[in-house]
């Protein structure tokens, strides 16, 4: 009884609150911008089929970090060096869907070698280490800040510039090239972007749960809408309160924040997948009727 | 409606001499051919043939190796508003997340880039057009729900939105029943007969559409005929394009081509000549 108690303890701890809240103000709104990226961002990795393609990334933007560690420059920089170089590698070498998957399979165990090299080598807090690869709320200082916000606004503007050809070339890449979509060049720009929303998950949720921002909310907000406006639109709110949710929770615990949003972001991902069961039998209801 | 006046008889599609190879392979030469409005030409031939690249030729993704090609008057080009395509139903993505509306919308602006507001006249033609293939029951179900034949409703849709002069269909019918080939077919008869439009039928199994055909051409061994199907779907025809004895089988209003045992024992596993023998 003690003892869970003791734990409970540990996962949700509530002292001090308002004085925590203000640490984290910066966090709070990189997390709002990484959940704004992450939810846009996972529109189109589950329409290409790239979940396992941003888990790759992800470990070699793990391996930039702690490279940047190690050299005491600034980590987000590392992270989006490692993760641009892992999407465009995959980009190039894998176009078709069967290569892809050997080529992430092949960079990704690499990646995550480099990284535990270099976190080996590196002699600084143990914390810092831990938090690359499962996430820290109050690491973020301003001018990672800057480069997050930075980076986040540019992913924005490139999705809102290729939305609609990216969207057609991912549905349909076969009418798309014959209506004019430069879908080879879409497709690598998609990669790039993915590279860059990838190094910025990295920072808040950490190397091994990038997937949880930027697969689990588009595809529970897919369960239940397929409409073009509604479905980034709820991705991105699915991803904001899991990500929003989870610093506010993890505040003041010893825990890493991850765990709190994978948790969060997971039962949203539960809750989606239960309403739509129920709307594709309504689908199937209204074609059967005609 | 969607012709220009007068020009009813001058030929939308028209092969000077043509000829595509890959490297050392030819897959066709020679080839003149002119398709005039509201023609139903079906392509044929064995796999490996040429057929898909045919399409590709008039689409402007593959130039030529020899003579010309026009297509409206001009050399082809990427993404032309007045030529609908329509290939086969597997390559639409299952994990698309779209409606099937959107889907018919990007035949509209879906290779524009920049925000683009959805207006009321967008919406209005997009109705019209689910309307005029049938799948206005099913606009808002998303396509991955979506059986074969409808998506294949669905994307005839898309290709008409902007009320093309050409069709082009790469094996639309693949993997479809029945039931849902002789919709598709009816559809693309339908829209030919209504406006005009010229329609470039690839397919492997020509009985589906036989009925429908005005012309076929036979792509194979390098070699090609041009004609109506009762002149080109005769074993004296084939047997000569193929250089080897083929025998035509007429059964009813089906017609079966049945190749010699070389051309059996050349190909096991993609025989020569599958169209009309049905898996």
């Amino acid at each position: 009884m003690t003892l869970a108690d003791g734990i409970w303890q540990q996962i949700f701890t509530f002292d001090h609150y308002g004085e925590l809240l203000a640490l984290v103000r910066n966090s709070l709104v990189a997390g709002a911008a990484l959940g704004l990226v992450g939810g846009l961002v996972g529109v189109f990795v589950i329409m290409r089929d790239l979940p396992f393609a941003v888990h790759g990334i992800s470990e070699l933007s793990f391996a930039g970090a702690s490279a940047a560690l190690l050299l005491g420059v600034n980590i987000v920089a590392g992270s989006i060096v490692g993760s641009i170089l892992a999407a465009g590698t995959i980009g190039l070498l894998g176009s078709r869907a069967r290569d892809r998957n050997s080529v992430i399979g092949t960079i990704m165990p690499f990646g995550l070698g480099l990284g535990v090299l270099f976190l080996a080598l590196y002699k600084g807090r143990a914390a810092n280490k831990f938090g690359i690869l499962t996430g820290q709320i109050v690491a973020v200082d301003t001018p990672q800040m800057s480069w997050l916000l930075g980076t986040s606004a540019v992913v924005l503007v490139a999705l809102a510039v290729m939305w609609r050809p990216l969207a057609f070339a991912s549905a349909d890449p076969e009418v798309a090239e014959a209506r004019g979509v430069p879908v080879r060049a879409l497709s690598f720009a998609f990669m790039i972007v993915l590279g860059l929303a990838v190094a910025l998950s990295v920072q808040i949720v950490g190397a091994l749960l990038v997937l949880t921002l930027v697969v689990t909310p588009a595809a529970a907000a897919a369960r239940i809408t397929a409409s073009p406006v509604l479905l980034p639109l709820l991705s991105v709110v699915f991803a904001v309160a899991s990500i929003e949710g989870g610093i506010l929770l993890a505040l003041g615990s010893s825990i890493p924040i991850s765990p709190y949003v994978t948790t969060i972001s997971f039962a949203i991902y539960l809750v989606c997948r239960a309403l739509g069961t129920r709307r594709a039998r309504k689908w199937g209801a209204a074609r059967a009727t005609v | 409606m969607s012709r220009p006046a007068g020009a009813d008889d001058a030929a939308l599609i028209s092969l000077r001499g043509a000829a595509l190879s890959y490297g050392e392979r030819v897959l066709w030469q020679g080839l003149d051919l002119d398709v005039r409005p509201g023609e139903f030409l079906a392509v044929l031939g064995p796999n490996g043939a040429g057929k898909t690249s045919f399409v590709r030729a008039l689409l402007g993704q593959r130039q030529l190796s020899a003579g010309t090609l026009t297509v409206l008057g001009r050399p082809p080009h990427k993404g032309s508003r007045h030529i609908g395509y329509v290939p086969q139903q597997a390559t639409l993505s299952a994990q698309a997340m779209l409606r099937a509306r959107d889907l018919v919308r990007f035949g509209i602006d879906g290779h524009r880039f920049g925000p683009r507001p959805r207006t009321g006249a967008v919406r209005r033609r997009v109705d019209e057009v689910l309307a005029s293939v049938g799948a206005t029951a099913y606009a808002d179900v998303p396509v991955g729900l979506l059986s074969g034949g409808e998506r294949q409703r669905v994307r005839i849709g898309q290709a008409l939105v902007t009320d093309p002069q050409i069709l082009l269909c790469d094996e639309p019918l693949l993997s479809l029943d029945l039931h849902h080939q002789r919709a598709v077919t009816e559809l693309v008869d339908a829209r030919r007969r209504s406006h005009g439009t010229a329609v470039v039928f690839v397919t492997h199994e020509i009985n589906p559409v036989l009925g429908l055909v005005d012309r076929v051409l036979y792509l194979a061994r390098g070699g090609h005929r041009v004609g109506a199907p009762d002149e080109v779907l005769t074993s004296e025809a084939l047997s000569r394009l193929y250089g080897t004895q083929v025998d035509v089988i007429r059964v009813r209003d089906r017609v079966t081509v049945v190749a010699g045992p070389d051309e059996a024992a050349q190909e096991p596993h993609h025989p020569e000549l599958p169209h009309g023998v049905r898996p």
